[in-house]
């Protein structure tokens, strides 16, 4: 394995936030650099930073769409929530990772900031 | 070299094909990854304005050496106020859209943050067409 071992990645996120993995198996080596929790997409657009992982409730198309523009690391898709077959397919395609969580945004995002500031 | 795309109103299956062309073909021309980074925000919310508030739109890219030109030109409502619609926050957005996320009136100003030289004309009840022309050197 070439990557760094200072760098936390998308592996150790899933193990110590407890997320699940809907894609993106194969990306897990990826380092994650932060997060950003917003449900605004122009609010991502604008302010995310390249290998964030993104927060969020909203599942559609477009969230791909701006997590793979943006070449943020991961989306965490809060509640619960799932994405459905157009969202799963076209994340693949893009090699984006969808992680889910069972908790809300304001406790999912607490833990993995807490994770990735202990880096 | 020059790229034309199509965006039609209402759908945000195809919004940010464009963005996603156009960050391609900076990338295999080398460009430097910020300055592909302001051109990929402010060319996406140029798309999505056409897909949530117009009816159909033209994208025209225009790469050249030492700068990338695009103008997105739409048949739809127009704007009345250009002034209240650069303003943070102001949206006309449908319900719909804004659930979706779109809608928190940020476009406009991201647009103009990340483009070294902005221009929006409207002709009410016409159109709109929104000029991004960034600066490909340092
Ligand atoms: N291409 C367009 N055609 C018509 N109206 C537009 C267009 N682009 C922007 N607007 C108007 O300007 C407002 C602000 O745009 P923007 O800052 O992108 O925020 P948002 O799209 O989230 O509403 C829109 O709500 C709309 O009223
Ligand atoms: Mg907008």
């Amino acid at each position: 394995m070439m990557t760094e071992k200072s760098t936390f990645t998308i592996e150790e996120l899933v193990e110590k936030a407890g997320l699940q993995i809907y894609c993106g198996a194969d990306k897990l080596k990826t380092g994650v650099t932060g997060g950003y929790a917003s449900d605004l997409l122009s609010d991502v657009m604008g302010n995310a930073r390249e290998g964030q992982v993104w927060i969020t409730l909203q599942s559609h198309l477009n969230v791909v769409a701006i997590a793979s523009l943006k070449e943020l690391s991961a989306v965490v898709l809060v509640k619960d929530i799932r994405p459905d077959e157009a969202v799963l397919v076209k994340a693949v395609e893009e090699g984006l990772p969808l992680l889910g969580s069972a908790l809300p945004a304001f406790e999912t995002a607490g833990k993995i900031f807490e994770l990735l500031n202990k880096e | 070299m020059l790229q034309t795309y199509k965006v039609t109103g209402g759908d945000f299956v195809n919004a940010g094909k464009a963005s996603s062309s156009v960050k391609g073909i900076l990338k295999q021309l080398n460009v430097l990854a910020g300055l592909i980074k302001r051109v990929v925000v402010a060319l996406y919310e140029a798309e999505v304005n056409v897909a949530a508030h117009a009816y159909s739109g033209n994208i025209l890219v225009e790469i050249e050496s030492d700068q990338v030109r695009i103008r997105v030109t739409d048949s739809g409502p127009g704007i009345e106020d250009i002034q209240m619609a650069m303003k943070e926050g102001f949206s006309t957005a449908s319900k719909e859209v804004r659930e979706m996320g779109f809608g928190a009136g940020m476009g406009l100003a991201n647009i103009k943050k990340n483009s070294d030289t902005f221009n929006i004309t409207s002709v009410p009840g016409e159109g709109t067409t929104v000029e991004i022309i960034n600066k490909l050197t340092d």
